[in-house]
């Protein structure tokens, strides 16, 4: 169903072509980031030269402290936020505004609380395919729901429905409008321990059934590890030590995930090479990382 | 809960016997006080010479609970009735309150809730327009009444007008308000949808904003009930304050107590309606 993704032609509605840089499409990757900058205070960039791509069908996690900047990257990816230097390649086209090929699953869930979930998630359809007759929208609107498994809850409102269930809402109206690539921004950071859990089975379930090309920001060692295929270590901006000035936050350090891809939750930690590769990211995250608080 | 809607009502009931009570009592005709009986005829004569009459019954002229029920009574048997200008029927008199206040009150509608929907997306627009809003919302209604009898030279349509002025500002600044505080993931939401403009603001923007819309409406439709029975005591003709007027000169207080109690029944049930429509959009969120 979904893996004719990569066959859709590319969805160009709403976003011109004008003023954007073509790439030569042969043997480039899906998504490439190129020299990506963020200034707010001039002379002390949040980050700058951020590069790196994404292979169609690979999960790619972001891992870093606040405030280094990861979220305003994927705000730049998901066309909401612009950034100060660099581009941002899909597909060989330039990104230079949100759009329907890429669909982005928030934080705080940003479901409307006047809608049921039913209606919720047809508006992003009938977005989608504004065409589509009613009967069509709601049975991929049902077909979507289902997915994440609140069918019996298909007509509640938002605020009748747990954290967790609201999160899964967020993930099936991403995931409806059929994108070619998935923004998520910490979905599971609200989340207690246990629903975080599950939810992070189901995703991953759906990830790799549909072979969704995914970017994710996390907090959460474990998690990244889980679900990623490769992670990105993003370190703070701070001040050398050394007073050679003002370094900018910058991708530190690119992990290849080695454990086996179906890898699951409960045997994780069983796996060969986890608490190395979990050490290693920990060790990043304290001590090269940059963290706010050792900047003062 | 049921219990306590219960004792509420009971007190209530005791409170208006009680006040009733405290009302008859005191327009209770004065007893006694030199009665005709011990007067020769023509003293009694003189008495009416001078205008005051032994044999009538001394009072301070405010009616009594009685008198008012007689004349609510009386009022209520025919409230349809159209004998010319100075004596139509209460409801007659209420349709063209209620009619005025509609008007002018669909009109602000109008001009308030696009124009607070531009102030609400703009900052410029925002700061531009808000000194004009700062010096003419506190101007009373009924000061614009001159100007709009000049201007307009119909009595009845000035009426409008001033409702239309005293309800358009507490629409405007909320509908502003409810706008410029949708949050922010929704309009990104709508963003990353491509979501065209027109119906990001009848699909998001609107049902976000609608409970503080309206909230502005029912704060305009309390006021525009103040305001109708002020403006047409002032402009006369027809109306429910006209009644109010009318009924002074023929100083028949019976009338306009009966008129004030109608006021606020209407008053309360326009709330009410309002705070039903309220019910029906807000949202949890």
């Amino acid at each position: 169903m979904w893996t004719d993704a990569a066959q859709r032609p590319a969805t160009a509605s709403g976003s011109s072509s004008k003023g954007k840089r073509e790439m030569p499409p042969s043997s480039s990757p899906f998504l490439k980031v190129e020299h990506l900058g963020k200034t707010f205070v001039l002379g002390r960039p949040v980050f700058a030269d951020v590069n790196f791509s994404i292979e169609q069908g690979e999960f790619v996690c972001i891992i870093g402290h606040s405030g280094c900047g990861k979220t305003t990257v994927l705000n730049v990816l998901a066309g909401l936020d612009s950034a100060t230097e660099g581009h941002v390649f899909m597909n060989g086209r330039e990104i230079d505004g949100p759009g329907l090929e890429r669909g982005v699953v928030f934080q705080s869930h940003a479901l409307m609380p006047w809608l049921t979930v039913r209606r919720n998630i047809a508006f992003a359809v009938e977005s989608r395919w504004p065409d589509w007759t009613r009967a069509q929208v709601d049975a991929h609107v049902r077909r979507f729901v289902e997915l994440v498994g609140l069918g019996a809850a298909i007509d509640r409102k938002p605020s009748e429905l747990s954290g967790g269930m609201k999160q899964r809402v967020g993930i099936a109206r991403a995931f409806a409008i059929q994108p070619r690539m998935l923004l998520l921004d910490e979905p599971f950071g609200a989340l207690d321990a246990l629903t975080r859990g599950t939810i992070q089975d189901e995703l991953m379930g759906i990830v790799r059934e549909t072979r969704q090309t995914v970017f994710m920001i996390t907090h959460d060692v474990d998690e990244a590890i889980l679900l990623a295929d490769r992670i990105l270590l993003m370190s703070n901006g701070h001040d050398a030590p050394d007073g050679a000035g003002f370094r900018p936050g910058r991708i530190a350090e690119v992990v290849d995930n080695p454990l086996p891809r179906q890898r699951t939750r409960s045997g994780l930690h069983h796996l060969d090479g986890y608490y190395l590769l979990r050490n290693h990211i920990v060790d990043f995250l304290v001590s090269r990382a940059q963290p706010p608080a050792r900047q003062a | 809960m049921k219990l306590l809607n219960l004792k509420a009502a009971l007190v209530s009931a005791l409170l208006l016997a009680a006040l009733l009570g405290l009302w008859h009592a005191a327009t209770l005709p004065a007893a006694g006080g030199g009665g005709a009986a011990d007067m020769t005829p023509e003293q009694i004569e003189y008495a009416k010479l001078m205008g005051k009459d032994p044999g009538a019954q001394k009072n301070s002229g405010f009616p009594t609970p009685a008198q008012m029920g007689r004349a609510a009574l009386v009022q209520l048997a025919d409230p349809f009735r159209d004998n010319g200008p100075n004596d139509k029927g209460i409801a007659i008199q209420l349709a063209h309150s209620l009619g005025r206040v509609a008007l002018g009150f669909l009109l602000a509608c109008i001009v308030a809730v696009p124009l607070g929907f531009v102030i609400g997306m703009s900052e410029l627009l925002h700061r531009a327009l808000d000194p004009f809003i700062q010096v003419l919302k506190p101007i009373s209604p009924l000061a614009w009444m001159p100007l709009a009898l000049y201007t307009i030279k119909d009595s009845s349509i000035s009426g409008v007008f001033v409702i239309f002025i005293c309800s358009v500002w507490p629409m405007l600044l909320n509908t502003a308000f409810g706008v410029a505080s949708v949050r922010r993931e929704w309009i990104q939401v709508a963003r990353t949808l491509e979501v065209s403009p027109l119906r990001k603001a009848l699909r998001v923007i609107l049902p976000a904003a609608a409970p503080t819309i309206l909230t502005g409406m029912r704060i305009s439709m309390g006021i525009a009930w103040l305001v109708i029975v002020a403006a047409e005591m002032l402009v006369g003709g027809t109306g429910i304050g006209y009644f109010v007027w009318n009924e002074w000169n023929n100083l028949s207080l019976t009338n306009v107590m009966f008129a004030i109690l109608v006021i606020g029944v209407v008053g309360m049930l326009l709330d009410m309606l309002f705070a039903f429509l309220q019910r029906q959009v807000t949202y949890v969120d």
